[in-house]
């Protein structure tokens, strides 16, 4: 079978894992969640044979025009990290490699209902954008080992990140009590706008032709609703995006009467956001920032040059440092950490995809 | 004591930049500052930003709120005033936070552990009680040795008829967050060094050109820069794979002359820039010089014979070693590719995407023929008759930009990067781990039996360090209550 054949599959046993995941904190059966446990497990074991399978390609993709090239140096360029699609399917993988870890660990499987939907997040990403997936040449920038390194550390402190993000939100959605309090309305609204931003990007795929679609990201990302030449269609999305945002709001404390009861405690859930920051945040200062900076210095002779990716990952990297500081020294806890840890990985995201959709865009369109 | 007492004006402003609170508000405020300059675009001419903020502001205000902002330095926001400003108030947060703390930390570190009361053990964090059936003396020795094997050195102290075992392991890890924040203070002392004696330039070099001197942008104006020594540039070439029109490789082939002797040769590519006297020579980009005439430099290869190189201008003509064949060179094209609709040839780019040379060839009593011969592919260069060509340059039309850059603290900023990952290390994943072991005869149960009351501490993860307690103890009990036994049996059969 070939790559794309294991990914779909891991792909449908996450999704069905979330459903099942969901449905075991509803019925609280043990059964169930070991049910969903096996999912995911099956599907993370898919998805690693898929890399496997795309590494391998590669690295004959590599040797094919670079015969002269020795085994491991083929093996390093070869290694799926090489764009866009397969960093965010590497993302995924290591979210769930590190949720295991953490299931395993704190022997508590309803944390999953939270965790696994980021990760879904990222596949519905991947699918919908239509990001290139073919094996492409690597331009001369890109063959290095920092640059390897660098991405692949990276990752794997985002996978961090949003088993901290999905914990943190899991932690505001039980303590908050009322519908008025700041926290609550924080994270209505943040589960709102990801939800609204994924559900236009959905509207965007269908509008478009297949061959169209492959340029999703790069040209017509919100052009069928928030960016779209017709100003009714503009005020129609903010209306139908605000009334859905406003229903969140208004049925969420019902998320909280599920959760109660269950094994999964906010003190277990403060320890899981603090814990997965703080193998997060050494992984991302070595990789994010400090390979990043060598790489670039190798590559162009400048370790640092503001530009505005390298900005946004010291800004994120500023986040999670307030995180640490925060809660150490200035003796914050619990909702106004699990804020932080939110906004953390909105920054993480901004970084990742922002800094190319928004940011380029902005400075793109019109000229 | 009088620093204790004073309340001063001096005082103060240390307890203000000894905060931690100070840094919270840094922390906050840095961040979000930082992201004015990744919407505005820095060092951007005029033109580009107020397209932007027409955006954000409309037509009729963008002009003034563009003045507004670059008087605020907005426009080059990461060198302003305000921002280098932060930035220091910053490094003094670091350093007189940490100045105050490390002597108490110190103080942790080189206080000796000493033999806690028993009530005061059962209050640490990480505790566990056992009680076994054996010898007071036997289970000291097990413990001991099992602790030892864990690398543990272990202190004792008796007492009437107990026993306590304490030890600590890891207490420098302490200092772990103070390493990482000298690392942060290197990398700002790295970057000052950098900005103040290094420099960042460029240089186009055509091929075949040499330059004594590199370029620098300061305030609008361009400035030389002196390299004291030669650097030619003796070709440039772009690789691309095979089939398709994504570069592999940019390559340029550099020479250091210097007191009149090459010193130094060396290709250069994206990633494996040359070095010499502290100055590094990055490749950074290409094109084509104006109005240049260039050299074709081909190969030619008779059926069966040597190799020549020959290199010929336009309307130039060779003939082919051994044979009667004359070729002439009448054409070339940067880039040689097919109208895709009416298949006719075309040159389908400026730049040098895919070079062909076109060559009229000419043998007594037969037709003449002319050929495109195309760089990248060399199957295009056999001829009928079976000798090839191969179109290796057009020489002299390219040039070579690089990136020229002296950055003398570049060193302090990779031993900053190997501070800090140490230093993270340190602070997230080591701890500093202390521990109480108290044996006594157990009163409460039966005669002949040792109570084991354990009491600790550990300043990270507490998870591993109970695992790790579990697994010394639970293998001593294991291993006492298993020679127990034996002895057991054995005066057993005794009786
Ligand atoms: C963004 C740059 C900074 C980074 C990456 C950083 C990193 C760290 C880390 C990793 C820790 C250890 C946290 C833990 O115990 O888990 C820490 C602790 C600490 N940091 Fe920073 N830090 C930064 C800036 C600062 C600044 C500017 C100050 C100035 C006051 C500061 C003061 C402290 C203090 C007082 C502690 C606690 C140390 C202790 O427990 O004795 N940090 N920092």
């Amino acid at each position: 079978m070939s790559s794309s054949a294991f990914f779909v599959i891991s792909e449908l046993s996450y999704f069905l894992a979330i459903a099942v995941y969901i449905s075991y904190i509803a019925f609280r059966k043990n059964s169930i969640g070991v049910i969903a446990t096996s999912i995911t497990v099956f599907g993370f074991l898919n998805q690693s044979i898929a890399l496997i399978i795309r590494w391998v390609d590669s690295y004959h993709y590599w040797l094919v025009s670079n015969p002269a090239s020795t085994f491991i140096e083929s093996l390093l360029r070869g290694a799926p990290l090489r764009n866009l699609y397969e960093s965010l399917v590497f993302f995924v993988w290591s979210i769930i490699l590190f949720y295991l870890i953490m299931e395993f660990r704190y022997k508590n499987r309803s944390l999953g209902a939270f965790v696994l939907p980021v990760a879904a997040l990222a596949l519905a990403f991947i699918d919908i954008s239509g990001t290139q997936k073919e094996i492409q040449p690597l331009i001369p920038a890109l063959q290095s080992n920092w640059l390897l390194f660098h991405v692949l550390l990276s990752f794997l402190g985002y996978a961090a990140f949003a088993v901290s993000f999905g914990a943190a939100i899991a932690y505001l959605v039980m303590v908050t009590e009322s519908r008025k309090e700041t926290s609550y309305i924080f994270w209505s609204i943040i589960v709102g706008i990801f939800a609204v931003i994924l559900i236009a990007m959905g509207v965007d795929f269908f509008s478009l032709s297949a061959a169209q679609r492959e340029e999703l990201i790069q040209s017509h990302f919100l052009k069928a609703s928030f960016r779209s030449s017709s100003g009714g269609i503009v005020a129609i999305s903010w209306v139908a995006s605000i009334a859905f945002i406003f229903t969140i709001w208004h049925f969420g404390l019902g998320l909280k009467k599920m959760l109660a009861g269950l094994a999964l405690t906010p003190n277990m859930l403060d320890d899981i956001t603090y814990k997965s920051i703080t193998v997060g945040f050494p992984l991302f200062t070595l990789g994010g920032l400090l390979m990043g900076a060598i790489w670039a210095n190798s590559a162009w002779g400048t370790y640092w040059s503001w530009d505005p990716k390298e900005t946004w990952s010291l800004i994120t990297w500023f986040v999670y440092a307030l995180f640490i500081h925060a809660r150490f020294r200035a003796g914050w806890r619990g909702k106004k950490t699990a804020i932080l840890a939110v906004i953390g990985f909105i920054a993480v995201i901004f970084t990742y995809l922002g800094v190319n959709l928004v940011l380029s865009g902005l400075h793109a369109y019109g000229s | 004591m009088e620093d204790k007492e004073r309340t001063g004006i001096s005082d103060r402003i240390w307890n203000f930049f000894a905060s931690v609170k100070l840094t919270v508000v840094i922390l906050i405020i840095l961040p979000l500052i930082s992201i004015i300059g990744t919407i505005v675009e820095q060092q951007a001419d005029q033109a580009t930003n107020i397209k932007l903020l027409t955006k954000f502001f409309g037509d009729s205000a963008a002009p003034a709120v563009y003045n507004i902002f670059v008087k605020l330095g907005f426009m080059d926001m990461y060198r302003s005033w305000w921002f280098l400003g932060i930035l220091i108030l910053f490094s003094i947060n670091l350093i007189v936070c940490s100045l105050e703390r490390i002597p108490k930390v110190l103080r942790v570190i080189n206080n000796p552990i000493k033999p806690l009361k028993e009530n005061v053990i059962k209050t640490l964090p990480v505790k566990k009680e056992l009680s076994i059936k054996a010898d007071l003396k036997k289970v000291r020795d097990e413990i001991l040795n099992r602790l030892t094997a864990s690398r543990y050195r272990v202190f004792e102290s008796t007492e009437e008829d107990s026993v306590q075992l304490y030890s600590q392991k890891g207490k420098y890890t302490r200092m772990g967050v103070y390493i990482v924040h000298l690392s942060i203070l290197l990398i700002f002392v790295g970057a000052i060094i950098g900005a103040r004696f290094g420099f960042r330039g460029f240089l186009n070099l055509g091929e075949g050109e040499y330059s004594t001197v590199a370029y620098a942008r300061k305030g609008g104006k361009i400035e030389k820069i002196p390299l004291n020594f030669v650097i030619k540039c003796n070709w440039y070439n772009t690789e691309y794979y095979y089939g398709k029109d994504t570069p592999r490789e940019f390559q340029s082939e550099l020479v250091i002359i210097d007191g009149g002797r090459e010193v130094k040769k060396k290709v250069i590519e994206v990633n494996s820039p040359l070095k010499y006297k502290g100055i590094t020579f990055y490749q950074s980009s290409y094109g084509m010089l104006e109005d240049a005439i260039g050299t074709f430099i081909l190969e030619v290869t008779p059926k069966g014979g040597q190799g020549s190189i020959l290199r010929l201008k336009l309307g130039e003509s060779f003939e082919i070693p051994g044979t009667n064949v004359k070729g002439i060179i009448v054409d070339f094209s940067p880039a040689l590719g097919r109208n895709p609709e009416t298949g006719a040839l075309t040159t389908y780019a400026e730049t040098m995407v895919n070079p062909a040379v076109a060559i009229e060839f000419d043998e007594p009593g037969k037709k003449k023929f002319k050929g495109w011969i195309l760089k990248r592919y060399s199957e295009t260069g056999v001829l009928p008759d079976g000798s090839q060509i191969n179109f290796l340059d057009y020489w002299g039309v390219e040039y070579t930009g690089l990136q020229v850059v002296k950055d003398p603290g570049v060193g302090i900023i990779y031993l900053a990067c190997i501070i800090m990952t140490l230093g993270l290390y340190v602070s997230f994943f080591m701890s500093h781990k202390k521990f109480w072991i108290r044996l006594a005869p157990d009163t409460s149960g039966g005669k002949g039996y040792v109570k084991i009351i354990f009491g600790g501490t550990a300043s990270k993860n507490r998870l591993s360090f109970e695992r790790e307690i579990d697994r010394i103890l639970s293998k001593a009990s294991r291993a006492i209550e298993g020679s127990t036994q034996r002895s057991a049996g054995a005066e057993g059969i005794k009786k």
